[in-house]
């Protein structure tokens, strides 16, 4: 059980030294070792230590987080097409975020109202596919699709509505970019947090995969698991949106992808979705920062284009 | 060894009045038939008892206490269900499905150990499976997945076993099986409480029977006092010819004749 999670454990850790090495300006091994111990010329501390650290680990903490979101939402769905971006959290957090860029607002207060934007998202859907009857998962994924789609007008609609100076850095927000993050420490510490407290609570998944009915019949109190589940998948969105903006896909294609090698137990799911989840955006962004260096584009780009062929394969296959 | 009780319960069957209101005691060592027509309630009142759903009148009482003030995990060390339907919206092998029943007996810390694993082999081989366990679930018929069913219900091994339609989808031998299983189960203490279609199976291994009516009405009592011509006939509203076999009575219905 351990050694999956030791084999991806050791692949992140591949992904974090190859992004720190390669860019417009590639740094050698020796030479990051040699930062990392804290010597090396100041041009690769710079380089190294206030650009690609922050970076790196900024896409490592989105990743993972999207990834493990993800995953609680499929078990929560009983549906492996579920995801923070089909579902509409993404986009709620992203109209929270624009509207705070739109009114001139400060770094932390776009943060804050991505945040709100998130939980909104995440109240509208459950509130709505509640309403007076059961909280079947097939209505729960339709209503998300659907408010998805109405955020994704009120985007449109703002951008049509904001002056041109202020478009570019709306819309590389919206396209998901984790070149803006500085501080990736409080999306790790999420992180790292979300998984501990929920690992003693991954065996109740397992039994909840199985439907609300067999669940409550196994002793699993499927009311108040499946709150937990949602709220905590919705601050894992929030705490990626608000790092990196809105990136697409990640949530849905690693939580399948580890499904079809481990097994579903969640108790080895969680915790490899995070790894997995991170790794993938980190070597993603690589992609993006090389592909046309000096220039670069968003990394929601390369998972967008990674992503959608994904989502229609398992949509085909599935029935 | 655990007793389940009925005070006054209407089970809640939209569009339907109240009816009789049920005052069920099932003892271990007991093992119950619930006959009735489509859409009686069998499984509204099997979910009832399981405190899935709830009463529209009346308590569920597990020894002494009533249902509603156990925790779920209790309930579920004392008392098991088999589905008529499942879910199985993700891959699951038949190991992991059986392993599933010793959730209610685990903390949340503890990961199944040899004993567990133990168990649910010893429950796979009962029920003729434990050659399937590595096997998918979706790669399994019917009958199969229904024989897993039940094996993961003995693996959480629970004072009081509630089925639904155990016999859904079994070839004749395996009915066999699992009846001749569920009385053994019975003999050595549990309490078996069962929706059956199947006439003959309850008149061969059921020792109480309980009749559901599509009105709400019900009389429940020894499987032999119950098991008339005359009630069942009104129950399925079918003629019945009955004749005796082996020491049990054999219930046929009556071919419509030739249309004068």
């Amino acid at each position: 059980m351990i050694r999956p999670l030791l084999s991806l454990g050791f692949l992140t850790f591949v992904a974090v030294v190859l992004a720190l090495g390669l860019g417009s300006v590639t740094v050698p091994l020796p030479e990051i070792w040699q930062v990392m111990q804290g010597e090396g010329s100041a041009l690769n501390r710079a380089l190294l230590l206030d650009l690609r650290l922050p970076r790196t680990l900024a896409a490592l903490a989105t990743g993972g987080l999207l990834a493990v979101a993800g995953a609680l939402m499929q078990v929560l769905l009983r549906n492996p097409l579920a995801d923070p971006y089909v579902l509409g959290l993404s986009g709620g957090a992203a109209v929270g975020a624009l509207l705070a860029m739109l009114a001139g607002m400060g770094t932390i207060l776009i943060s804050g109202s991505a945040f709100a934007g998130a939980m909104l998202a995440t109240l509208l859907v459950f509130g709505l596919a509640h309403g007076t009857g059961s909280w079947t998962p097939s209505r729960l994924l339709l209503t998300g699709v659907v408010v998805a789609a109405g955020w994704g007008a009120v985007i449109t609609l703002m951008l049509a509505i904001t002056p041109s100076y202020k478009l570019p850095g709306m819309l590389y927000w919206l396209m998901g970019d984790v070149s803006y993050a500085r501080a990736p420490w409080p999306a790790l510490a999420v992180l790292v947090l979300s998984v501990v407290l929920i690992m003693p609570l991954a065996r109740n998944l397992n039994v909840l995969a199985r439907g609300p009915l067999q669940a409550a019949a196994l002793g699993v109190s499927v009311r108040p698991l499946e709150w937990t589940i949602y709220l905590l998948a919705s601050l894992l969105t929030a705490t990626a949106v608000t790092t990196a903006g809105s990136i697409g896909f990640v949530g849905l294609i690693v939580p399948h992808m580890l499904r079809l090698v481990l097994g579903n137990d969640q108790r080895i799911i969680l915790p490899a979705s995070a790894l997995a989840g991170g790794t993938l955006l980190v070597l993603a962004d690589t992609l993006a920062r090389t592909v046309i260096a000096p220039e670069q584009l968003p990394v929601g780009v390369i998972t967008a284009l990674l992503g959608v062929p994904t989502f229609l394969y398992l949509l085909h296959r599935s029935r | 060894m655990s007793r389940l009780r009925s005070r006054d319960l209407v089970i809640n069957v939209p569009g339907r009045s109240d009816g009789y209101s049920l005052n069920l005691t099932i003892e271990p060592g007991q093992t119950w038939g619930v006959l009735g027509p489509n859409g009686a309630g069998k499984t509204t009142l099997l979910h009832t008892l399981a405190g899935l759903l709830p009463a529209r009148r009346g308590e569920v009482v597990l020894d002494d206490t009533p249902l509603k003030d156990l925790k779920r995990r209790d309930i579920a060390r004392q008392m098991g269900l088999v589905f008529q339907e499942r879910q199985d919206s993700f891959p699951a092998t038949v190991m992991e499905t059986a392993l599933i029943g010793r959730h209610p007996w685990l903390s949340p810390w503890v990961s199944e150990q040899c004993e567990d694993q133990t168990l649910a082999e010893q429950a796979l081989e009962a029920l003729d499976v434990e050659h399937l366990s590595d096997r998918l679930l979706t790669t399994l018929s019917g009958g199969e997945r229904q024989r897993v069913a039940i094996a993961t219900l003995m693996t959480q091994n629970p004072g009081i076993w509630l089925l639904d339609e155990p016999t859904n989808h079994l070839d004749l031998h395996h009915q066999v099986k699992v009846m001749n299983l569920l009385q053994a189960q019975a003999r050595s203490g549990k309490a078996v409480f069962m929706c059956l279609h199947d006439l003959n199976l309850a008149a061969r291994w059921c020792s109480h029977v309980l009749l559901l009516y599509t009105n709400g009405d019900a009389c429940w009592g020894p499987a032999d006092s119950m098991l008339v011509p005359s009630a069942l006939e009104k129950l399925y509203n079918q003629k019945l010819i009955t004749v005796e076999a082996d020491g049990a009575p054999i219930f046929v219905p009556v071919r419509p004749g030739p249309t004068p």
